[in-house]
């Protein structure tokens, strides 16, 4: 009779795997299907992000922050823009200021958008990404006619925008608000209802209160948690405080505060009220100012140091910025929401299948530019 | 409560141990002695008035290479209060800076003290798994010090130079 091997086995998912939404290794030690030890290898898209950034003038690295969260450009510049227009103590005419809101709002629901399509996807539903492809495609085009690019735009600068918006826009953007009420109650329809999917998604994967603080886990992943904490409330920068929004927070409707279901929801509802926030922007949008009025001829922050956070699709991105009063950043760090969001797969994810881990791993939503930078 | 609030009452548990407060920058500050970090950081994170329970970011940093300090900041967050608070400490031994690790009061220190480690050398006592993390096991040298030396060959593989 021969012995039935009953030791455990490592498994490696990934550096390339359809489901890992990146170059993401995770070393899975597992006894049969179920995992008791998850360990995320990362760094295999590492580019250097902070050492550039000490060496490159601090208008250069603007781009560079486009590169590192790729589904969400618009709010990494942004953020870097507003932690040097802080340490530079820069006022910014009304405009931009809206112009920003409606750019940032518009890209949140694109990236939550990828987010929901692709969760989808993991878990074996199909169309709904394509659907979600199809509604981030018009804000994509939008994003084209201002900036003239489609994924990295370099469009927000530190003091300002890289140039105003082309006659057609607003009316555009309307045209496309008013298409996008709709579609939330479409994913609804055929994604968030869906039996198999909550099967797959509910109850899996709960993450505590507690646990998401201590590890640093921001963003709709902690708000699916149950904690009501979004930076546009708290700490509200920009012009934030101007507008009527909700923040949405996990309610366990379909089992558990806190487990995948929850995080997926937190979303589709969070792009309802972006739609929300970039109507009001538009309708309050001064019409006239000149978008570069207030960027700087040049960028020589006085010596000194700043940390500026703000609310990303994935959570708190925070800057830490240290100058030495001369054009070239002494030390920039980024501090990435998917960095710490990834971090809790382990205490999270253990003692659940393989397949289930997937659909964990799918309902954090990480982008691995910015968690190797 | 004010960063200077939070700063009276550090000093006033702390004494000397708190160097000084640096209310002028956009984000206030303060420099505390190494030796002393783990407990300024544990009274900020148990303080019935303080309740820290967020660690925001955890940076290394240089000063500037030579004679000059290597450095860890901490960026703190209280969500139940809603303040805020900074602290630094500067850690003179280059050849081998040491500071005691935070992980057992923040999960997330994990991976940023492995960053910090990874980037700039610098140990956390008391880590339980304290290795490289965004860059390869066998990675020469801590890229992020300011008189780091780029090396011309990695595993026989030539590497570009920055111009």
């Amino acid at each position: 009779m021969t012995r039935l091997n009953a030791e455990e086995m490592v498994l490696n998912m990934g550096p390339q795997h359809p489901s890992t939404h990146g170059v993401l290794r995770l070393k899975l030690k597992t006894d049969g299907e179920i995992v008791s030890h998850i360990e995320p290898v990362i760094g295999y898209l590492h580019r250097c992000f902070e050492k550039h950034g000490e060496n490159i003038e601090y208008q250069m690295v603007t781009p560079f922050t486009d590169r590192c969260d790729y589904l969400a450009s618009m709010n990494n510049a942004h953020a870097y823009a507003m932690a040097v227009e802080k340490l530079m103590g820069i006022e910014l005419p009304e405009r931009v200021e809206y112009l920003r809101i409606i750019f940032a709002e518009l890209q949140r629901i694109a990236s939550h958008l990828v987010a929901v399509g692709t969760f989808g996807l993991d878990v074996g539903a199909i169309t709904p990404f394509i659907y979600c492809f199809r509604e981030r495609e018009t804000i994509l085009d939008l994003f084209e006619m201002a900036s003239g690019a489609r994924l990295l735009y370099n469009y927000i600068w530190i003091g300002g925008l890289a140039h105003d918006i082309p006659p057609g826009f607003v009316e555009k953007a309307y045209e496309f608000l008013d298409y996008f009420d709709d579609r939330v109650r479409e994913y609804n329809r055929i994604l968030t209802g869906n039996k198999i999917f909550i099967e797959r998604a509910a109850d899996v994967g709960v993450m505590p209160p507690e646990v998401a603080i201590s590890y640093g886990v921001t963003g709709p992943n902690l708000r699916g948690s149950g904690v009501d904490h979004d930076l546009r409330r708290v700490q509200p920068y920009s012009i934030y405080d101007r507008f009527d929004f909700k923040t949405i927070v996990g309610q366990g409707e379909m089992g558990t505060v806190g487990d995948c279901w929850d995080r997926y929801y937190v979303r589709v509802l969070e792009m309802e009220e972006s739609a929300k926030i970039v109507r009001q922007a538009l309708d309050q949008l001064p019409a006239e100012g000149d978008v570069k009025a207030a960027v700087p001829k040049k960028i020589r922050p006085p010596k000194g140091e700043v940390y500026f956070r703000s609310e990303n699709p994935r959570g708190e991105l925070g800057y830490y910025i240290i100058s030495d009063g001369t054009n070239v950043p002494f030390r920039v760090k980024m501090r990435s929401p998917a960095f710490c969001n990834l971090s809790v797969i382990n205490e999270i994810g253990a003692g659940w299948m393989i397949s289930d881990v997937i659909a964990i791993l799918g309902s954090l939503d990480i982008v691995l530019g910015e968690i190797d930078r | 409560m004010t960063e200077a609030e939070i700063y009276d009452l550090l000093v006033e548990k702390f004494g000397d141990k708190m160097v000084e407060f640096l209310g002028e920058e956009k984000t206030p500050i303060a420099v505390v002695q190494p030796a002393a970090l783990h407990e300024v950081i544990t009274f900020l994170n148990t303080d019935e008035r303080l309740q820290f329970d967020s660690l925001m970011s955890l940076s290394g940093f240089d000063l500037g290479g030579g004679e000059q300090p290597l450095g860890v900041a901490y960026h703190l967050h209280s969500m139940s209060l809603n303040h805020y608070f900074a602290v630094k400490v500067l850690l003179e031994d280059r050849k081998n800076p040491k500071i005691k690790s935070v992980n057992d009061l923040f999960r997330t220190a994990d991976w940023h003290e492995r960053e910090a480690y990874d980037m700039y050398g610098i140990t956390f006592e008391g880590h339980p798994d304290l290795r490289r993390i965004l860059l390869e096991d066998d990675w020469e040298g801590y890229p992020l010090r300011k008189d780091y030396v780029q090396a011309e060959f990695y595993r026989g593989m030539k590497i570009a130079k920055e111009k």
